[in-house]
């Protein structure tokens, strides 16, 4: 059977020149960096090219790259690190309603300890607005943590906005970046972010590794201990495959990142078109400021559990925001934080086409779909063809 | 995730549609967890029950639930019917995953409903 894989924003394949990149350190060069010898040394040079690549993908200095074992660590690093370290200046931090759980329930959980947070209403696009961000604001306010992009809408948040606001207001600003990275153009000083977290698995990187910038000046406090590694905020014998692994994957997304763009979002717009020529379907999202790969939408009438067995069964991979499907009794909190009503929500598909994906798979998508769809909706009490 | 049981029940699901005239219907679940069933029964005057019919929204084990019950209960009388619980459906697929059985596994309630509704129309 064939396979097409459109679920991108969940993971992505390792890029072959990736995995040719990190093999020997997982071999020949297995060094631990912090060894004076040869060995050691081959690895320390490893980990500091990678650190340049990274820093150079982002417009910032090499310094100001920590090394994480992904986005949820990056992002509870950057939102406890700053909570401890500013919590004398005072307790209150903002973010928005369709975060990332690793951001929303880090920031719920310093909630239970003692700080006040405010989530940011999201319209129904999914926007965050800068005039809510600024009524928000208090004396009190040490963080803002909004993310780049939505993971599962797409949406493209007005991060500079927002960077510059924090700025002038010197409140630190940390944004997940994790789906933004090879789609949209990321320079942290055009952005005015203090903190931004990555993970090289998005961008045909290897899983398990992950960075978070943080501006020069910015104050973090660990919470891990151990030896010197990572300027002591990440200490641990560095990830050295995974390490050379996100260096080269990140060259290889930021370069050509506009035709790369261009390609996938023409398929995408194909499959959208596709999708939505179907009767009772609606975009999820925004329909200019979203991600050049992200499709969402709503089949009403069927739940997304059923359509995505149904697809899985011609091969066909994709997510939705079912309550199924989330690993919680709702539908997706980014869904219903847009308004959707709960069937609607239920009846979500999310598909997030890549590199690797050609118009005859969306074709293929597009001859398949309308039959699954027809086929549950037959099943429905609740779809009107049926009464 | 799904035993092999479910997945046939899911892509060749037994007994789909309704019952124009039929002796009960009856509804569980709601929107808000995302599935809902109607089962709908033909019942003769020996509460023997001749025909049964479903429609579900819902994932796969709702759907898998729903088509199993029909076939079991088919040709079984209201009294035969009644005792089938959602634990006994969920067993004769092979079992559900553990999330699924609370929310998905109401096939038996819908039965109850359509029984009910039966037999408060007998009256």
């Amino acid at each position: 059977m064939r396979k097409v894989y459109l679920d991108h924003a969940a993971t992505t394949p390792l890029h072959t020149e990736v995995f040719a990149a990190m093999k020997p350190y997982f071999t020949e060069h297995y060094g631990n960096p912090s060894s004076v010898y040869a060995i050691g040394r081959e690895a320390r040079k490893a980990v500091d090219e990678a650190r340049e690549k990274v820093a150079a993908a982002l417009g910032a200095e090499p310094q100001e790259i920590i090394f994480t074992s992904g986005a949820t660590e990056s992002n509870n690093l950057a939102i406890r690190g700053t909570a401890r370290a500013l919590q004398h200046k005072g307790k209150h931090i903002i973010t928005c309603a369709v975060e990332h759980h690793a951001v929303l329930d880090t920031c719920l959980a310093l909630q239970k300890e003692g700080f006040e947070v405010t989530v940011l209403p999201v319209d129904e696009y999914g926007l965050v607005s800068v005039k809510d961000l600024e009524t928000a604001l208090r004396e009190q306010t040490i963080l803002v943590t909004i993310m780049m992009a939505n993971n599962e809408v797409g949406t493209v948040m007005p991060t500079a906005e927002i960077g510059r606001l924090c700025q002038e207001r010197g409140i630190v600003f940390h944004t997940d970046a994790v789906q933004a990275i090879g789609k949209l153009p990321v320079d942290v000083n055009e952005l005015h972010v203090d903190l931004l977290s990555l993970s090289a698995h998005k961008f045909y990187g290897p899983k398990g590794i992950g960075a978070l910038y943080v501006r020069k000046g910015t104050r973090l406090s660990s919470y891990h201990f151990g030896g010197a590694q990572e300027r002591k905020i990440r200490p641990g014998t560095e990830n050295v495959p995974g390490i050379v692994g996100l260096g080269k994957a990140i060259e290889l997304a930021t370069s050509q990142m506009e035709e790369k763009n261009k390609r996938i979002k023409a398929l995408r717009d194909k499959l959208k078109d596709g999708v939505l020529a179907i009767p009772h379907t609606r975009l999820n999202g925004h329909p200019e400021r979203r991600l050049p790969g992200n499709l969402n939408v709503s089949i009403l009438y069927v739940e997304g559990e059923s359509l995505i067995l149904s697809l899985d069964l011609k091969g066909i991979a994709v997510s939705s925001g079912s309550a199924c499907t989330s690993g919680s009794l709702d539908p997706s909190h980014v869904l219903l934080a847009m308004g959707l009503d709960h069937q609607t929500a239920h009846g979500s598909l999310r598909f997030t086409l890549g590199d690797d994906n050609t118009e005859e798979e969306i074709d293929y998508v597009l001859e398949v779909l309308p039959e699954i769809v027809a086929r549950l909706r037959s099943m429905s009490p609740v779809y009107e063809g049926n009464k | 995730m799904y035993t092999e049981q479910v997945m046939d029940h899911f892509t060749n699901p037994r007994n789909v549609g309704e019952i124009e005239d039929a002796s009960g219907v009856g509804e569980v679940g709601n929107m808000r967890c995302g599935d809902i069933m109607r089962i709908y029964l033909k019942v003769n005057d020996q509460d023997v029950i001749e025909d049964i019919k479903f429609r579900t929204f819902g994932c796969a084990a709702a759907i898998a639930t729903s088509s199993k019950i029909t076939e079991l209960v088919k040709g079984k009388t209201i009294s035969e019917a009644l005792v089938i619980t959602n634990k006994q459906v969920a067993e004769e697929l092979g079992g559900l995953p553990q999330p699924k059985m609370h929310c998905s596994n109401l096939a038996a309630d819908a039965l109850k409903e359509a029984i009910k509704d039966y037999q408060s129309k007998k009256k």
